[in-house]
């Protein structure tokens, strides 16, 4: 049983089809690392298998509960402390225990100052300590190791792991290798055609219009 | 994309849009001018003068079809709002973003043709009386909306976001009218031309307007259904320029 | 939700927050009235209902812009959006928190300023009670303009061109019931109407505001 899966799903940008004729599922202890050049749909492919926006075609077959994401942003508050951001969300998701999503990523000697005056890389970790404190199974994460230093990224690599070996899973873009047993998904192969002219529709369809 | 269109919506597909508005639109136009210029001509010169009001009672023949289109344009962007809301359909919100042009320029119309009634009726352009204000307030609606529609780059979202602003808006709007109307009990005459008021204006002055009202309506039809071409055709090359763009890449 | 709530409030009170400047933006324009009308205390005694609550209103429209933008920039909105609270309610809630750090202080503070103003002393008690009811419908009326200009580059002056006409009704209510406690009329009609338009938006305009930050975020 799959935790999460996508059925000849197309995904658009802008109201034009970028990736199509997808087709994945992730079960309970799957990573799956997204890989594609840039603009080629990745952030696109993710945010539609949040939720946040709906898919061109196909469907993503979830249970709405199911995904935390992280996208570019961390939705951190710059006046509020790590702590508070870090309860607040919690508290959002149904109240789960801050001090071992601190404790994960060594935030605890940093936990009264305020977020804005964190380094780049300090925001990263809080931003992803908020995943564990949603309680959720699917973590769809979106470049997750932007700006994290060499140690940050094992300590997040080993965050994953944790997870989903506690029966989660995690579907991840990223241009890095982070050591997991994980199944490559390569966007590429899927890339909307655009160049060729398509005249398979009946008379009544206009492609400006759908 | 097999699309099931029934009878109905297929008049409204684009494809189909496009090829039957070509073959209507030039009847709508030579029936439009011909019922706009006869109304105007008739009503400005083959009717006696008012014996109260003298001849400044013939801008009636502008200001009251102006002054009609202004409310009902807005009605008619509000159902064709509710048609995107409930069944996507594209053409449907073309036609609303198309009108609301053609709705503030007759919005404008009945204010300025009001304001040059109302100084030798009342012996002042402007006065905060409650029918003004209302037409006023339509404006900075109409000015509103289309403003939302210029400012969003990605069209299906300007459609969803404007027509759920035309849905409100449309609650205000009468909001506002009766708000007005306690505010200020004003010195507008009652509506000019009412199926069931008594004291209506006499046969002489009723047909030709009724002529004007025609012309304005077909007026706005001609213009509505020009512009709406228009707005797919400039979907059309938006598309294209995507397609190019993604191709590109 | 009560969560979002207090960090709304906290947020507000922290530094940048905005906290304070719709009160005194409100000081600074009833300050600036003499000096554009003169200072004839018969005059301002016949305006200043009318300016007390156009005040209100303008300085209620300053902190708009920042009800979901800031959320939007920062990318809480995105995960607000995921989280299991319905999006009305983050709406709802956030709307609330602008009036208690907006709206409420206006209200305490508009005795003040009537008083500056000469305001009829018959006026006060109706003073405070319409800026009571009528100032949510303001904050809830003007979340929905922050939410169809929430994705938006500048979209702060878009907002108030579509806002302000939606606040027309509650302005016309508002300062009639001050203009007629003041001459020592009956207020019941403008006030149940005004209570109307509150009860109206609060109920409803959350949806809409909801819909179209579902519309903003895809």
């Amino acid at each position: 049983m799959s935790l999460i899966s996508v059925k000849d799903l197309t995904v658009s940008r802008g109201g034009m089809p970028v990736l199509e004729g997808l087709n994945l599922a992730v079960s309970k202890g799957e990573i799956l690392v997204l890989r594609g050049p840039n603009g080629a749909g990745k952030t696109t492919l993710l945010r539609t298998l949040a939720g946040l926006q709906p898919a061109y075609a196909g469907g993503v077959v979830a249970d709405p509960e199911t995904v935390a994401y992280a996208g570019h942003a961390d939705g951190l508050k710059a006046t509020l402390t790590v702590t508070e951001n870090l309860a607040f969300w919690a508290g959002v998701y149904g109240g789960h225990d801050i001090t071992p999503a601190l404790a994960h990523f060594n935030l605890e000697s940093l936990k009264s100052r305020p977020a804005g005056n964190l380094s780049a890389g300090q925001k990263r970790r809080l931003g992803l300590a908020r995943l564990m404190v949603t309680g959720r199974p699917v973590w769809v994460l979106d470049e997750p190791t932007v700006s994290l230093d060499k140690a940050s990224v094992a300590i997040f690599a080993e965050a994953v792991k944790t997870h989903v070996g506690a029966g989660g899973a995690a579907i991840i873009a990223t241009h890095i290798d982070l050591g997991f047993e994980e199944t490559v998904f390569d966007v590429t192969p899927y890339k909307a055609r655009h160049d060729v002219v398509r005249n398979d529709f009946d008379e009544s369809f206009d492609e400006a219009f759908r | 994309m097999a699309i099931n269109w029934n009878a109905l919506w297929e008049w409204a597909n684009p494809r189909k849009f496009m090829s039957w508005t070509d073959r209507a639109l030039p009847v709508f136009a030579v029936l439009a001018a011909l019922m706009f210029v006869a109304g105007l001509v008739w009503g400005f010169f083959f009717t006696p003068d008012d014996y109260r009001q003298g001849a400044t009672v013939k801008i009636f023949y502008l200001h009251v079809p102006s002054a009609m289109m202004a409310i009902n344009i807005w009605a008619m962007m509000l159902v064709t709002s509710l048609i995107w809301i409930v069944r996507r359909h594209h053409v449907s919100v073309l036609a609303a973003k198309s009108a609301a042009g053609i709705g503030a320029t007759m919005t404008l119309i009945a204010l300025i043709t009001g304001a040059i009634w109302g100084k030798p009726m009342w012996g002042t352009y402007w006065e905060w009386d409650p029918r003004l204000t209302s037409f006023l307030i339509l404006l900075l609606f109409y000015i509103g909306y289309m403003a939302l529609w210029e400012a969003i780059d990605n069209p299906d979202t300007a459609a969803d976001l404007t027509s759920v602003l035309c849905l409100v808006g449309s609650v205000f709007a009468i909001l506002s009218r009766y708000a007005v109307l306690f505010w200020n009990q004003g010195l507008h005459q009652g509506a000019s031309l009412s199926m069931d008021a008594e004291e209506n204006v006499a046969d002489v002055y009723w047909y030709p307007a009724l002529v004007a009202i025609a012309g304005f309506v077909l007026l706005f039809i001609t213009l509505v259904l020009l512009r709406t071409r228009t707005e797919i055709r400039a979907r059309r090359l938006h598309a294209l320029e995507m397609r190019e763009r993604v191709a590109e890449q | 939700m009560i969560r979002l709530f207090w960090r709304d409030i906290t947020l507000s009170f922290r530094s940048g927050g905005g906290f304070g400047l719709g009160l005194a933006f409100f000081l600074i324009l009833v300050t600036l009235i003499p000096f554009g009308v003169g200072p004839e205390s018969e005059l301002l005694q016949v305006i200043a209902p009318g300016i007390l609550w156009i005040g209100a209103l303008l300085a209620c429209l300053l902190s708009l812009d920042r009800i979901f933008a800031l959320d939007f920039e920062d990318g809480s909105l995105d995960l607000l959006a995921t989280a299991p609270i319905p999006l009305e309610g983050v709406v709802a809630v956030k709307a609330l928190a602008h009036w208690i750090t907006t709206g409420l202080p206006l209200v305490i503070a508009a005795p003040a300023l009537g008083f500056l103003l000469h305001l009829d002393s018959a006026a006060y008690r109706w003073l405070i009670i319409t800026l009571l009811v009528g100032t949510p419908a303001l904050s809830f009326i003007g979340a929905f303009g922050a939410a169809l200009t929430v994705g938006l580059k500048r979209g702060g002056l878009l907002m108030s061109l579509l806002i302000l006409p939606l606040y027309i009704p509650t302005l016309i209510f508002g300062a009639e019931v001050v203009r007629r406690g003041a001459g020592g009329f009956l207020v019941g009609t403008p006030l149940a109407m005004q209570a109307g338009i509150t009860m109206g938006a609060v109920a409803l305009l959350p949806f809409a505001a909801a819909a179209a930050i579902r519309v903003a975020l895809r």
